[in-house]
């Protein structure tokens, strides 16, 4: 079998921030009662980790789960261990009104990094990215410009974001423009 | 002449000379310098000529209500046209040229249209609408093509780049004058999250020229306290060269920031449009002085007065060597008091006022300057500059000249108009100050937000509280009721003591002298950029335009780029008086965003070039890029249309795809399709509904054909469904449908059956999707290995997991072609690598790639409908003979009720047939089948239409598909197509499956 390719193969941009594209990384998307027991646990045995609560994301050992919805999570993790956590979701969920799904391959992901990181993403994303109204452990649904988008701080001064795979170049403009010498904004001091 | 006066100007730095061009001619300024300030500093009085009669002009004004000093500024790729001189910041290498004139600035043609006046009334143009008939489009249009315009459009390609900005505060003071520095600073003590916006590159607004004392010590020292103080505050933004542009609903404000306007091509983006959402909003957009309305008030050297002052003390700028001052006030003595300390000469202060004797007036005297009270401006001496002025009795019918002073410039003050732009735009009301003569905001009418609360608060000048004693006071009152609406406690801020000279009343003076007659009101001017006169106000109310509105429409009044800054308060009062009713009764027109224009550029944001629009790619774009591609766009994807060999035509590229795949096998890149994954216990009740057949009954490991339809019964998406489970199915639908039908599906899980339990996925971009088609697509699949194909264990119309080649795949036997068929999706990070698998392993039975035209020409070949093709949105399945696919047991789905409708379900519907011309060519696309007689229009009647058309290379003749009024019934007939050649062509209906109508070929 092949290696797995993701949309821009790791394409990178140096601005006043770093822009970078990378994975493969591992996503599932898990709808169901978030709520209930049954999903609590089957989180705790697979992801190690509890349901996160509304617009939160945590993050444990390189492994995250997302809050997307009032019933949705997104589970982030390794691009290899994907199939296996579905199949092991999957069982746990058993008899249980839920959908798990691999979406790794629908995603594009990126980083963006350097003291700047906030602005380049207040450029394109209706939110606001003040560090008084959005920290670590915050995760937004959103668009960048165009484009369906999810964002989270994921350091001090990185942002992540998830856009869907086909728009990854478009994506990846957006960004470079953005985090283009000299524009600087000079806001989020 | 004007002048730069040897030593002076709080903005401009005299050790930082700069050069730039006008009109070709070299000139220089100083770093800090306007356009406007640099060239009247070089005596460049004559600045343009105004739009219908080409009369000379000059500067009025010193900011963004500046109607004539508009220019044509950079070139190439940075050329903009109408930008104010008044708002451009000087820089080394300005070039600038002036607008709408020809052949040359100083002698231009157009200005006969002057001479022409009595001709060119207020209406002109709606009454060369109406008679004789043929004079607007032969005589007058071209004439006003010719005369009228701005600035030239810019050829090339604007080299800058824009961006926005999304910002959020709980409140947005705009305008950084002493009114808005004060808020700020009341609402940065309280912690609240404060963003300050200021128009021009220096903060304090005009209170520095004004001479205002605060706490004892000149405005420029309490201001650099205040910005110093305020840049401090972390939970404050201080924002100057960004224009408040917009208010909106819900607290959103669009803000222009001239990042790079002053410093063109260094790297950073021209304009950020800023996108704020404010908790609340202080507008201190300070006031805007009036002109006044005397003969002659539009010949270069007439100016405002305060504009003159701020030429005067910020760019220590002569306007000549003497000045008269015409006002109706006493803050015009200022710019007398101003004028004389720099050793100008003021001959004579004209006051319409019966007595001046407050102590601006008396300061002035002081200084030896003349007061000539009671008195009006009857006549400006002097073409392309002022001469002089002639005087009259203000109280008079101005018969005759009372006197006649010889002077450079002309000052004139007619009271001041809060700037109530932005507290006007999203509904905030406005009442009427009789004493001082102007509109200000209506406190107890304010703009209200969601909670039914006021959102905007003025403050300062904006706010009606000219004097600078109530200011201070005023903008405190302003921020801390912005705070209180917004929760929190005002912060601790000190009221500081603001004062200037005390100003006796002014009177309201509208037209000067007050009895002019006909002749003075044609030269009297309010809208200087739109040539619009007191005369033209004044015959619109004769002709019946009582309305503000209907007045300002007729008369052009107030609609040209500076929208009426200048000239709406004066316009409304002459129409109020022509009316004979009172100001506030007539009212104003209403205020709408912009408040300066915008560009274009910045409202487009980074959305230019390459991410104009995203772009969707599939994992094989590139692939398709490197081998020939000719794209097609559908929806936002990129889709192969065909491939192009070297020297190859589409169409023989087109045709050699089709005969390939029928002949040996093709591959196609259907990873567009749309892959929607629906599951749970009620998911094969919602996909019955959803589809007109049956889908709870599909078996796992077989796919189905099914057709949705909208509430109305029209055919919406089609595509194969898969069960994947028992209670997992995958739904297909076409490339442009995948977010729309997703989007359906949530609306009715989440809106109408919410109880259901259903959720779905849209796995569109999870995989890659790769047809292998043509009667060798086996033998391909085969070679790769590692699942079993076979004709008796992967029946038409099953699915299967495996590993094909070491690929994990889920192939479908499913056919769009009338071919063999396997289409086999497998996670995307894998779909180029599989496909250049399958190319290769494709080779040696002859395997090319083939775009979408070969899938439509292959699909319509066998009589498959399109969507979007054969539907419009006003098709229904059984319209395209699709009953087969509609359920007649279930109880409902979406679309049956509306299917039943007498005119869906009406035996004369235009139905789905095959067409064959008789001379095998290929039909127009989306041609018309004519019947006998004529509509109630006049019109020819209709039967039929095209809807799919292509020349078949396996049938080598044209087929088409169309609708046609009872179709189905009329198997053999002949029909004709008119061409827009006016030829005709004939064909015959046929059956629309051209090709293999037994199904034998996909079926092996």
């Amino acid at each position: 079998m092949s290696e797995p390719v993701s949309a821009l193969g790791g394409a990178a941009y140096e601005g006043f921030c770093k822009v970078r594209e990378i994975g493969p990384l591992g996503m599932l998307t898990l709808r169901g009662n978030i709520a209930s027991q049954a999903i609590g646990k089957a989180l705790k045995d697979v992801m190690g980790m509890d349901v996160p609560e509304r617009r939160a994301i945590l993050t444990e050992g390189g492994r995250s789960v997302a809050w997307m919805s009032p019933d949705e999570l997104q589970l982030i993790l390794p691009y290899a261990e994907a199939p296996a956590a579905v199949a092991r979701l999957a069982e746990a969920l058993a008899g249980v009104h839920a959908l798990v799904v691999d979406v790794s391959d629908a995603r594009a992901v990126f980083t963006v990094s350097g003291a700047g990181a906030r602005e380049v993403l207040a450029k394109l994303c209706p939110v606001d990215l003040s560090p008084a109204a959005f920290g670590p452990g915050e995760i937004r649904r959103t668009r960048a410009a165009q484009t369906a988008a999810a964002i989270w701080m994921s350091g001090e001064a990185e942002v992540s974001l998830i856009a869907f795979r086909s728009v990854a170049g478009y994506v990846m403009g957006l960004l470079s423009t953005a985090a283009a010498p000299g524009g600087e904004v000079g806001v989020f001091a | 002449m004007s002048t730069r006066l040897a030593s002076g100007g709080r903005l401009i730095d005299r050790s930082k000379a700069l050069e730039f061009s006008f009109n070709g001619k070299r000139l220089r300024g100083y770093s800090g310098d306007t356009l406007a300030s640099a060239l009247l500093a070089e005596d460049q009085m004559l600045l343009g000529r105004s739009f219908k009669y080409h009369r000379p002009r000059g500067l009025v004004a010193s900011g963004a209500e500046e109607p004539n000093a508009l220019v044509n500024l950079g070139t190439g790729a940075r050329l903009e046209p109408n930008q104010r001189s008044t708002t451009t910041e000087l820089f080394d290498g300005l070039t600038a040229a002036s607008q709408n004139h020809w052949p040359s600035l100083d002698f231009d043609i157009g200005a006969l249209n002057g001479l022409v006046a009595k001709f060119l009334p207020a209406g002109f143009y709606y009454k060369t609408f109406i008679h004789p008939r043929a004079a607007w489009k032969h005589l007058f249009e071209p004439v006003i093509r010719q005369s009228a315009g701005l600035g030239r459009a810019p050829v090339e390609r604007d080299a800058d780049r824009y961006e926005y900005f999304y910002a959020f505060c709980d409140l947005l003071v705009i305008g950084g004058g002493i009114a808005g520095l004060q808020a700020a600073l009341v609402a940065g003590a309280s912690g609240a999250r404060v963003l300050v916006l200021e128009q021009t590159a220096h903060w304090g607004g005009r209170a520095p020229v004004d001479g205002v004392q605060i706490d004892g010590q000149p405005a420029d020292d309490w201001i650099n306290n205040a910005v110093q103080t305020l840049d401090g505050m972390e939970n404050v933004t201080l924002r100057t060269r960004t224009m408040g542009a917009g208010v909106y609903d819900h607290g959103y404000v669009l803000a222009d920031e001239k990042v790079a306007d002053h410093t063109p091509g260094d790297g950073r983006p021209r304009h950020r449009l800023w996108r704020i959402r404010a908790g609340r909003i202080v507008t201190a957009t300070g006031a805007i002085e009036r002109p006044l309305a005397f003969a002659g008030n539009d010949v270069p050297g007439v100016m405002l007065a305060s504009a003159m002052r701020d030429y005067a003390v910020n760019w220590a700028v002569s306007p000549g060597d003497r000045t008269v001052v015409v006002t109706n006030n006493d803050d015009a003595y200022r710019t007398a008091i101003t004028l004389k300390q720099a050793g100008l000469a003021v001959p004579a202060v004209i006051d319409a006022r019966a007595q001046a004797d407050g102590a601006l007036p008396q300061a002035a005297r002081a200084l030896g300057i003349t007061v000539l009270t009671g008195t009006a401006v009857v006549g400006v001496k002097g073409g392309k500059r002022v001469s002089g002025v002639q005087l009259c009795p203000q109280a008079g019918e101005g018969g005759a000249v009372t006197q006649e002073i010889a002077c450079e410039a002309i000052a004139m003050s007619g009271g001041w108009s809060p700037v109530v732009h932005l507290w006007s735009h999203c509904g905030g009301k406005l009442s009427w100050d009789e004493a001082a003569a102007m509109f200000r905001p209506d406190p107890a009418r304010p703009p209200l937000g969601d909670d039914g609360t006021g959102f905007v608060f003025a403050a300062g000048s904006a706010n009606g509280a000219l004097m600078a004693g109530e200011v201070m006071g005023d903008a405190t009152v302003a921020a801390s009721a912005a705070l209180q609406a917004l929760g929190r406690p005002a912060g601790e801020a000190p009221v500081p003591e603001a004062r200037s000279e005390a100003e006796a009343p002014l009177l309201p003076v509208w037209i000067m002298p007050q009895g002019a007659g006909p002749d003075l009101r044609m030269k009297m001017w309010l809208d200087y950029q739109n040539d619009v006169k007191v005369s033209d106000v004044q015959l619109a109310a004769r002709e019946g335009y009582e309305s503000v509105e209907h007045t300002k429409r007729y008369t052009t009044l107030g609609m040209a780029t500076d929208q009426g800054k200048l000239s709406n308060i004066n316009g409304l009062a002459a129409l109020a008086n022509a009316l004979n009713a009172p100001i506030p009764q007539v009212g104003t027109t209403t205020f709408r965003p912009p408040y300066t224009p915008v560009p274009i550029g910045a409202l487009a944001g980074e959305a230019r070039g390459d991410i104009f629009q995203p772009l969707r790619r599939t994992p094989m774009h590139d692939w398709h890029a490197a081998h020939g591609v000719e794209w097609e766009p559908v929806g936002h994807w990129r889709r192969p249309y065909c491939y192009r060999q070297p020297d190859e035509a589409t169409s023989a590229a087109v045709n050699r795809e089709v005969l390939n795949t029928r002949e040996k096998v093709g591959l196609l890149d259907a990873s567009t399709l749309g892959k929607i994954l629906v599951k749970g216990p009620d998911a094969g009740r919602f996909l019955d509904m959803l589809y007109t057949n049956m889908m709870s009954n599909l078996k796992p490991g077989k796919c189905r054909y099914g057709l949705m339809c909208s509430e109305n019964g029209f055919l919406s998406d089609d595509g194969v469904v898969a069960r994947i489970d028992e209670d997992t199915w995958l739904c297909h639908t076409t490339s442009g449908g995948a977010d729309r039908i997703h989007a359906w599906m949530e609306d009715w899980l989440q809106c109408e059956w919410w109880d259901w339990k259903v959720y779905t996925a849209n796995l569109t971009e999870q995989y890659a999707q790769i047809a292998v088609v043509g009667p060798k697509a086996r033998a391909v699949l085969e070679s790769l290995g590692g699942m079993d194909v076979c004709a008796e264990s992967f029946k038409f119309m099953d699915w299967q997991d495996g590993a094909l080649g070491g690929f994990p795949v889920r192939i479908f036997r499913i056919s769009f072609s009338g071919e063999l068929s396997y289409e086999i999706a497998v996670p995307a990070s894998h779909g180029l690598a599989l496909w250049e698998a399958l190319h290769a392993a494709g080779q040696e039975f002859g395997m090319m790639p083939y775009g979408t035209e070969a899938l439509h020409v292959m699909r319509a070949e066998k009589g498959f409908v399109m969507i979007g093709d054969e539907t419009d949105g006003t098709v229904t399945p059984q319209d395209l003979n699709l009953n087969w696919a509609i359920s007649k047991k279930k109880e409902d789905f979406l679309g049956k009720r509306g299917q039943q409708r007498s005119h869906l379900s009406a035996p004369d519907r235009w139905k789905l047939v095959g067409l064959e011309t008789l001379d095998g060519s290929v039909l127009p696309d989306g041609a018309y089948a004519v019947a006998e007689g004529v509509n109630a229009n006049g019109q020819r009647n209709m039967q039929g239409r095209v809807t799919s058309t292509y020349w078949s290379p396996t049938l080598r003749k044209g087929i088409a598909m169309g609708l046609v009024k009872h179709g189905p019934e009329r198997m053999g007939e002949e029909i004709e197509f008119p061409k827009p050649d006016g030829s005709a062509v004939k064909a015959r209906i046929v059956d629309p499956v051209f090709y293999d109508k037994e199904g034998e070929k996909q079926n092996v």
